[in-house]
């Protein structure tokens, strides 16, 4: 059993809040949304709201538009219908860097680093946006600039540390192996200061050993930096015990969404995912 | 002696070259596209310092500023206006706005410095040095060149390695759309590239003008060519392969002019080129890339 678990409360919209989240405006809230490629329906009334330190999963089959909806999320793609909001914002029309800055990060499902920079430039691209040094300060060399590069220095150091990657700040972050990357990924996007990151599949090609680290490693984020964590991920072993509540997707529509209890007992997703038992209309 | 001498000539014309190739490597390695008007904006920066030192009357560095100022913001209006909505389209579409703007830039400058040539003062007023008993000559303009490429490498290394903008450009340069989710301005760091590159191209014609001191509409193209040459054969996108591609264009385009035939060193300048592309595609420096089958 989940040792973070927390009493969880059913409201009215159907979505599942932390108590400590209850009266406090959600990270993520987003209504309706819905993508047409050409003529293919891709994704459709999807709702979810996510309080600002709760867990969620998306799970869904292969193809069922997980990653679709966390391009829509992040801005990258616009939505045919409905709208997503970001700590109360609208992010319709926004430029995907501008989406970022409202508190949204995201790993991705292929590792997508800068492979060439080093570990410690991973992340301080990540910090991009809270360095604040003019390009003559750097050029010239003033005292600000090596004020806001030393804390810039220091605060990506402090993150590496706590995912355990503080020996590895000089590696080219290519040369990393598989599962050392999924961790800068996931150390790069706090580094944007987010308040919700996405994880797009963080255990894809971990070995039994590397998930159980991860999974502490995710309720550690959240506890450490007070954030919500939305995270894809196809290990049901991790959704259940990390996740306080989970939405299942299917042909791009929510087909259920509750507790990992309720997900596990609910008969679409057992059809969704093991095909309709024969006999049974 | 002779061939020393050569070579001195050839290190120095491929610096100017080398800076020039540092303008398309860095577009090139960010915007993914390659800019052909880059040459035309050397053009326009000598053509700047040409009339603030003839026309106005003021000193050497007064007319380089005035020139690269002018050329930063030609380089982001030119961006701005041609390439930004282009951006998202087939690279052929931007190859020949690119082609465009180089012809308009040329035509440009002919409407209003007419296509006479006009004749350059060089910026550099140091005394050639002579050295032994005058068998070799260095010019100021040589040391000056050589000295300026060398600072310009080594300021744009520390920028793109050191700062928070060259990290963003590092960045964008390797996964755009990753950099965009991590917060980062594509199109302001795009634009920041094509400011940098004119800046250097304003100081690429300056020197260029200095060592080579006719000045015409079309003065930027073949240098732009050569250098794009240069580029490629240090491996595009890579900083200090533009600088070794570029010395090594020069020497090769100098020693081809004493020992082969001046009408034929362009030729063996792009057979150059031509075997770089059979041999090594990713050029000296350059990544190799894999290709997934």
């Amino acid at each position: 059993m989940n040792e973070y678990s927390r009493k969880i409360l059913k409201v009215p919209t159907y979505t599942l809040l932390r108590e400590q989240d209850i009266s406090k405006q959600p990270v993520l809230d987003v209504r309706n949304l819905g993508i047409d490629f050409g003529g293919l329906t891709a994704v459709d009334s999807f709702n979810i709201t996510i309080g600002p330190t709760e867990i969620s999963g998306l799970i869904g089959p292969n193809g069922a538009g997980k990653t679709t909806i966390f391009n829509l999320l992040t801005g990258v793609y616009q939505p045919t219908r409905g709208s997503v909001l970001i700590n109360g914002i609208d992010i319709k029309g926004m430029p995907i860097h501008k989406v970022n800055r409202l508190g949204i990060a995201r790993t991705f499902q292929n590792i997508r680093l800068f492979t060439d920079m080093t570990v410690l430039d991973n992340v301080k691209v990540g910090m991009h946006n809270s360095i604040h040094c003019s390009f003559a300060d750097s050029m010239l060399r003033l005292p600000a600039y090596f004020k806001s590069e030393k804390m810039s220095n220091e605060k990506a150091m402090e993150l590496l540390s706590f995912m355990g990657l503080a020996d590895e700040a000089d590696v080219k972050a290519g040369s990393l192996p598989y599962g050392i990357q999924r961790r800068l990924e996931i150390v790069r996007a706090l580094a944007t200061n987010p308040s919700i990151i996405l994880l797009d599949e963080p255990a894809a090609g971990m070995n039994p050993s590397e998930t159980a680290e991860l999974m502490n490693q995710i309720r550690r984020i959240r506890d450490t930096f007070h954030i919500a964590i939305f995270l894809i991920e196809h290990d049901m072993n991790l959704v259940m015990n990390v996740c306080e509540a989970i939405a299942v997707v299917n042909y791009g529509r929510i087909i259920a969404k509750g507790t990992p209890e309720e997900i596990r007992q609910d008969p679409a997703v057992i059809e969704a995912y093991l095909g309709r038992e024969e006999g049974k209309a | 002696m002779q061939i020393i001498q050569y070579l001195i000539n050839g290190i120095s014309i491929g610096a100017v070259y080398a800076i020039i190739a540092l303008g398309y490597t860095m577009v090139y390695g960010i915007a993914k596209m390659l800019n052909f008007a880059h040459g035309d904006v050397i053009m326009v920066g000598a053509y700047i310092s040409f009339c603030v030192t003839n026309y106005l009357g003021a000193p050497a560095w007064v007319a380089l500023i005035a020139a690269m100022a002018v050329c930063t913001v030609l380089g982001i209006v030119i961006e701005g206006l041609a390439y930004k909505p282009l951006r998202g389209t087939p690279s052929l579409a931007v190859l020949i706005t690119a082609i465009g703007v180089s012809y308009f830039l040329q035509n440009a400058a002919q409407l209003i410095w007419s296509s006479s040539p006009k004749s350059f003062t060089s910026i550099v007023t140091m005394k050639p040095i002579s050295l032994l008993d005058g068998q070799l000559v260095i010019t100021g303009e040589v040391l000056v060149t050589v000295a300026v490429s060398a600072l310009v490498m080594v300021g744009l290394t520390l920028f793109t390695g050191k700062t928070r903008t060259g990290k963003a450009m590092r960045a964008v340069s390797e996964d755009r759309d990753a950099a965009q989710l991590m917060g980062i301005n594509v199109n302001r760091t795009i634009s920041t590239t094509f400011a940098i590159g004119s800046a250097l191209a304003a100081v690429a014609g300056v020197l260029l003008c200095s060592t080579v001191p006719t000045l015409q509409p079309t003065t930027g193209s073949m240098p732009g060519i050569r250098a794009f040459t240069a580029a490629v054969l240090g491996g595009i996108g890579s900083i200090p392969g533009a600088m070794l591609g570029g010395i090594l264009i020069g020497i090769i385009e100098t020693f081809a002019k004493a020992y082969i035939s001046t009408q034929l060193s362009d030729a063996v300048v792009f057979s150059v080129l031509i075997i770089i592309l059979l041999v090594k595609p990713a050029g000296l420096l350059g990544k190799q890339v894999q290709e997934k089958v």
